[in-house]
């Protein structure tokens, strides 16, 4: 904290408790799910139970990626915990199509190895097998997690994305004003943290490439200013406070730079590029219009951004090193918002479709434009790391709560959360490996 | 009353119109979540029990509550409507007249789009009211901005009318 508060404002930051904001899931649309079987793992160990139910956890992951209807455990004809007991045909009557079996094994005071394997039940074979060793009771979630990714990759041929992460801002009343919380969360919203709070705005989290560190804008002081702040320690950094606006930061793919938007005292917005250590800036656009949103393409060769320089706010690119921006977007009269996917092959953005602020999808090969979210006041697109599924705020009555769909559109769900308003969902990048 | 005291109700009364605060939390363990047992609960502060309600923020205002101090727009626009130009120029005018005097433009947008976007719509309305300062006399030194975009609406509400009460500037005399 740079200013110093008067004694009373201190109290009340002492007595402000880490309140979670928990998100519950609700599948709202899907396709035809496929029935596989997640048989309850064996124990080994001190006590039992073991310290997490594994095969619960990638059931849920698998159950709600709307791709998979897991057996009920009450439906199951054997519970085999070892390849061998494993009977093939018991499956085959329940038409599921693969099998996870596993175990827990104790093999310290706070030491487990998990292991699973999956099996196609019409060919009688092992799909994948996998032994998590060193587990503590703190990451077992996590390796549930890895496990699911591995068993949905290997069903479906996409890279699963249960072991990642979603940072988002709520807003709560508080006194007569309102609390602005920074929360980070598993992506099925367990283990929610806050990770800042402030009576005044917070916005635009954006996830460094190795999602250690989260940028964001806070309003304190009734100016905006960027930080920069590493989730292990809560050090943050300010980054940018210039005079008028410092706004919309996003990571380059190295993670040294930030596309930001500064505006001057003059307030024409503009697309910057700040180096993180040595806070040099480099101004990428100085038209008069509004530039802002910057987002970089996965290659790190361009900056997509959000400009009205036509009149409305539409999309355009500008090479990194600086140079000619170039427009993008030319379907309707409002696209604001960009975000590439992972792979660089999809633009997501906001449009306005007939009135009404949803999520689109520009695929930029084919130039397929699909509009994905159904709300009037949808906002915030961000991919998932496999570039499959994005994450976006919508309205439910005077709340907002986030909603993820597929990028082709066949899968939504709505995560809730109880009172508070949730927006600006950001999606991690892939986590790393389990240490 | 005491010195003492009165200093007590003015932090009290501070405390209850809600100071500004900010922090940052660090996450214990982040690749070690503590699996079920995460999660402190929210401590209620117990300074209402004292014999008074919440307070407000209380601005200053050298018009001594003749001139307003909120400018509205029209939808997507950031031209000052003929009636406020007026109200700008006097405002313009009182700071013209006292150089010590420093103004803050808060710059708001509906919730309607974007959210980066609409902090740019908010700050295009809140250069519209500098300029005419500027043009009327204040100098840039007087007068900082700032906006908002969607984030502190006046009015809840997802109808035009709460719409057209949160496309505003807000002109706040910082001395």
């Amino acid at each position: 904290m740079r200013k110093i508060l008067p004694t009373a404002c201190l109290l009340a930051l002492c007595l402000t408790g880490i309140a979670e904001a928990q998100l519950e899931i609700v599948i709202t649309e899907g396709i035809k799910r496929r029935p596989v079987a997640i048989v309850p793992f064996g124990f080994t160990g001190d006590s039992a139970p073991a310290p997490l139910d594994v095969a619960g956890v990638i059931a849920a992951d698998l159950a709600r990626s709307g791709r998979f209807a897991p057996t009920p455990e009450r439906d199951m004809l054997q519970k085999p915990t070892v390849a061998a007991d494993l009977d093939f045909s018991d499956w085959s009557i329940l038409g599921v199509e693969a099998v996870v079996i596993g175990n827990v094994i104790q093999t310290g005071d706070n030491a487990y190895s998990v292991q699973f394997q999956l099996f196609d039940v019409f060919r009688r074979d092992q799909l994948v097998g996998f032994r998590f060793n060193d587990v503590s009771r703190g990451t077992m979630r996590r390796a549930a997690h890895r496990a699911a990714d591995m068993i949905y990759e290997k069903l479906t041929g996409i890279k699963g994305v249960f072991d990642t992460k979603v940072a988002y801002v709520t807003a709560e009343p508080q006194g007569r004003g309102t609390l602005y919380s920074l929360i980070v969360a598993d992506q099925d919203g367990e283990n929610a943290y806050k990770i800042m709070e402030s009576t005044d705005p917070i916005m635009s989290p954006a996830w460094s490439p190795d999602s250690r560190r989260l940028a964001y804008v806070s309003f304190e002081g009734n100016r905006s200013s960027i930080f920069v702040q590493t989730l292990r320690t809560g050090n943050r950094i300010q980054v940018s406070s210039r005079p008028g606006i410092n706004g919309a930061p996003a990571f380059s793919p190295d993670g040294r730079k930030l596309v930001v938007t500064l505006g001057g005292v003059d307030g024409n917005l503009d697309i910057h590029v700040l180096d993180i250590n040595s806070r040099e800036i480099d101004r990428l656009t100085t038209h008069r219009a509004i530039d802002t949103e910057g987002s970089w393409s996965p290659d790190g060769r361009y900056i997509y951004f959000t400009s009205d320089r036509s009149g409305g706010p539409q999309i355009y690119r500008v090479p990194a090193s600086g140079g000619t921006a170039e427009r993008i977007t030319f379907e309707g009269s409002y696209n604001a918002r960009p975000r590439l996917s992972p792979d660089g092959k999809k633009l997501a953005m906001v449009h306005n479709d007939r009135g009404n602020y949803r999520i689109a999808v520009l695929d930029l090969e084919r130039r397929d434009f699909l509009v994905l979210s159904t709300g009037r006041q949808d906002e915030s697109p961000s991919f998932a790391p496999n570039s499959d599924t994005l994450i976006y705020a919508t309205r439910a009555g005077q709340n907002g709560v986030l909603e993820t769909v597929t990028a082709d559109g066949l899968i939504r769900q709505r995560l809730t959360s109880g009172r508070a308003d949730v927006r600006e969902p950001v999606w991690s990048p892939f986590q790393l490996a389990l240490d | 009353m005491t010195q003492a005291k009165l200093l007590f109700l003015l932090l009290a009364a501070a405390l209850a119109a809600g100071c500004s605060s900010s922090r940052s939390i660090p996450d214990p363990e982040p690749t070690e979540p503590a699996y079920g047992s995460e999660g402190g609960s929210a401590a209620t502060d117990g300074f209402d029990s004292d014999g008074f309600g919440s307070g407000e923020e209380v601005d200053y205002d050298p018009s001594g509550g003749e001139l307003a101090r909120i400018i509205y727009f029209d939808f997507d626009s950031a031209e000052l409507r003929p009636e406020d130009t007026d109200t700008v120029a006097r405002h313009a005018l009182l700071l013209a007249n006292d150089p010590r005097l420093r103004v803050r433009l808060e710059g708001h947008a509906d919730e309607r789009g974007s959210r980066e976007y609409n902090i740019g719509l908010g700050e295009r309305r809140a250069q519209t009211v500098r300029r005419m300062l500027l043009i009327q006399g204040a100098s840039a030194g007087q007068i900082s901005t700032v906006s908002f975009g969607e984030e502190r609406p006046a009015a809840m509400g997802s109808d035009e009318s709460a719409y057209a009460q949160n496309r505003r500037v807000e002109i706040k005399y910082t001395n």
